[in-house]
């Protein structure tokens, strides 16, 4: 919950009081309450408006937030998950499938954080394992073959650090996808629809287009690990997040991403359906059909689109 | 057989040290001991050993193997033919694109004390007289963290290669994606594995070899995209910091986790190479892919 939530939760409280104790004293205090609730009422018109970067990150990361699996029932119709890497086993962090976007065969990645803690727990809180990177590449190969276009939906704090990553190669798995994807000869669309971090999010954008919702965030680093690696301090994430530049709005004007899709009303997780119906008409506006046709320029302009990103001097 | 006896001529080396000594003796406040620099404790086996002789043998520790850390400079002068390398692309700088408090300043300071321009020194030249494109990692630059510079210079590199029809050898050394560049250097490993993408499909060789420390976003680019994929005995190599995967995970973590030959035993690398073979190891490869 936002700063702000808590105090229009509290506002709301008080107010609730002061009838109560009106009531009880029968006294008229109805032009106080009416001052109050008009307050209120601003309070909760502007909760979304002006957020500061940690707002938008802790947005980003409530649980109410809605996942991968949430907008893919809305948006596609007769969604198949298709599981596993065929090398080591199934990585619940990440879904894939087939299903259709209008009458267009597509195949659907996305990076799934649990809706409550059980389930947090089962998808390992969103962190893809390297077997999650190899099943989302052995999918995205299988659209490539089939020609159909690939929609990825990015939401992982990082991918996993752990042991078993590290065992099994998180480096290469994150690398491979980086080359192969750059590579793909089928369109890609990519979008951020919650918190992008870091490789485990990139290993998955690498794409014709990256959309972020209003409210998402997209980092090299949680602010949390970024203010602890640079000043030993990761207490002081709130001014990490305000230098990194992680909103979509600021990595728009960078020229990173290239869309900015506008959430409902208090953001994504107030109206799900709203949401589901903004990225769904944006989807169909793509012009797939004509991307798959002349393939090799598409992927000619993914490339020279990664290969000129950057900030340097040349002289 | 000669250097490994002089270790046991003590009394050789306590004439040096007093020799030191009274060149010194002059300053006030100098404490009487061996004068820095002269010998240090190996960090591998705990023997003291003698600086001069460390650098003799390229770093190595005669007594234990211990492979210290080689700066860009050392590292080309021990795999290329002596007068052969040529550096591309060095008039690269980075920029703050940030605005982050105190990058610029880091910046100048270690381009004044490794003299080199970033975290990578890229160029081409020979090894046993074949021709190959090199990319050396410094990890003294910034811990050879990847900016948009050495993002760029890795580029140009395979470009270069694909051009002059020449093998790619990277010596990886690095702690990651350069923070102060926030998503500018994320984008990094991305165009990296983009031009790895093109050389690869042209049908280039390419070669990495993995060095002390090779982590983060450098591991999860360009050190694990080699044809060949070497590493140095004992090199630290691996995606998340140490302290971020205990921390985050609360594991605890096993002896010899993320090293090379933890890498080589999980099957991510071919090969592990003494720095004293690497050169003819890196030639025979060459040779074998005319």
């Amino acid at each position: 919950m936002l700063e702000r939530e808590k105090d229009i939760a509290e506002l709301s409280v008080k107010i609730e009081d002061l009838r109560k104790f009106a009531q009880d004293k029968k006294t008229d205090f109805s032009a106080e309450i009416k001052v109050l609730e008009a307050k209120l009422a601003k309070m909760k018109a502007e909760v979304i408006v002006n957020l500061s970067p940690m707002d938008k990150l802790t947005l980003s990361r409530m649980i109410e937030r809605p996942t991968a699996l949430d907008y893919i029932e809305r948006i596609f119709e007769g969604f198949i998950e298709l599981h596993g890497d065929r090398k080591f086993r199934d990585d619940p962090s990440i879904v894939g499938g087939i299903a259709r976007l209008g009458d267009l065969p597509v195949t659907i990645i996305g990076q799934q954080k649990g809706r409550n803690t059980k389930e947090n727990v089962r998808r390992n809180f969103g962190m893809p394992n390297p077997e999650g990177f190899r099943k989302a590449l052995r999918l995205m190969k299988q659209a490539e073959k089939f020609r159909r276009p690939v929609i990825c939906f990015i939401d992982p704090p990082g991918a996993d650090p752990g042991l078993g990553a590290e065992e099994r190669g998180q480096g290469e798995a994150i690398a491979r996808n980086l080359m192969e994807l750059v590579g793909l000869r089928t369109p890609i669309i990519s979008i951020v629809i919650g918190e992008g971090g870091s490789g485990g999010a990139l290993a998955l954008s690498v794409a014709d287009e990256i959309w972020m919702l209003e409210h998402s965030v997209y980092a090299i680093l949680s602010p949390e690990g970024f203010a602890s690696i640079l000043w030993k301090d990761a207490s002081r994430a709130k001014e990490a997040a305000q230098l990194m530049k992680i909103t979509a709005q600021d990595l728009k004007e960078m020229g990173l991403i290239d869309r900015i899709l506008p959430e409902p009303p208090g953001g994504a997780h107030k109206d799900l359906d709203g949401m589901a119906k903004i990225i769904k008409e944006s989807l169909l506006q793509v012009p797939f059909k004509t991307m798959s046709e002349k393939i090799a320029e598409v992927v000619d302009q993914r490339y020279n689109k990664y290969r000129k990103i950057g900030a340097y001097l040349e002289c | 057989m000669f250097k490994i006896k002089q270790i046991f001529k003590k009394p050789r080396y306590l004439v040096l040290e007093q020799n030191k000594l009274q060149a010194t003796q002059g300053e006030e406040n100098d404490p009487p001991s061996i004068p820095n620099g002269l010998w240090k404790k190996c960090v591998g086996c705990g023997e003291t050993i003698y600086n001069k002789e460390l650098c003799q043998h390229n770093k190595v520790c005669i007594s234990c193997g211990h492979h210290y850390r080689l700066n860009a400079g050392e590292r080309i002068e021990l795999i290329m033919d002596t007068g052969t390398f040529k550096g591309i692309n060095s008039h690269l700088t980075s920029v703050n694109p940030l605005a982050f408090n105190g990058y610029d300043h880091k910046l100048t300071a270690s381009k004044d004390r490794t003299e080199l321009s970033e975290a990578v020194v890229t160029g081409y030249g020979k090894i046993h007289g074949k021709d190959t494109v090199l990319a050396v990692m410094d990890s003294n630059f910034m811990m050879g963290s990847m900016g948009s510079v050495v993002g760029e210079k890795i580029a140009r590199t395979f470009e270069f290669a694909t051009s002059k029809q020449m093998p790619v050898i990277i010596f990886t050394a690095s702690g990651g994606a350069r923070m102060q560049e926030g998503m500018f250097s994320l984008m990094q490993m991305a165009k990296t594995s983009a031009a790895i993408a093109r050389y690869d499909k042209a049908g280039g060789l390419y070669i990495t070899v993995l060095t002390d420390p090779t982590t983060g976003g450098v591991t999860a680019s360009f050190a694990m995209l080699g044809d060949i994929i070497l590493a140095e005995p004992g090199a630290l190599i691996g995606f998340a910091g140490k302290r971020v995967g205990e921390q985050t995970i609360k594991q605890k973590l096993p002896e010899g986790f993320q090293t090379a030959e933890f890498l080589l035993e999980h099957g991510f690398i071919d090969k592990i190479v003494a720095r004293n073979h690497l050169k003819l190891t890196l030639s025979r490869l060459l040779k074998l892919h005319n």
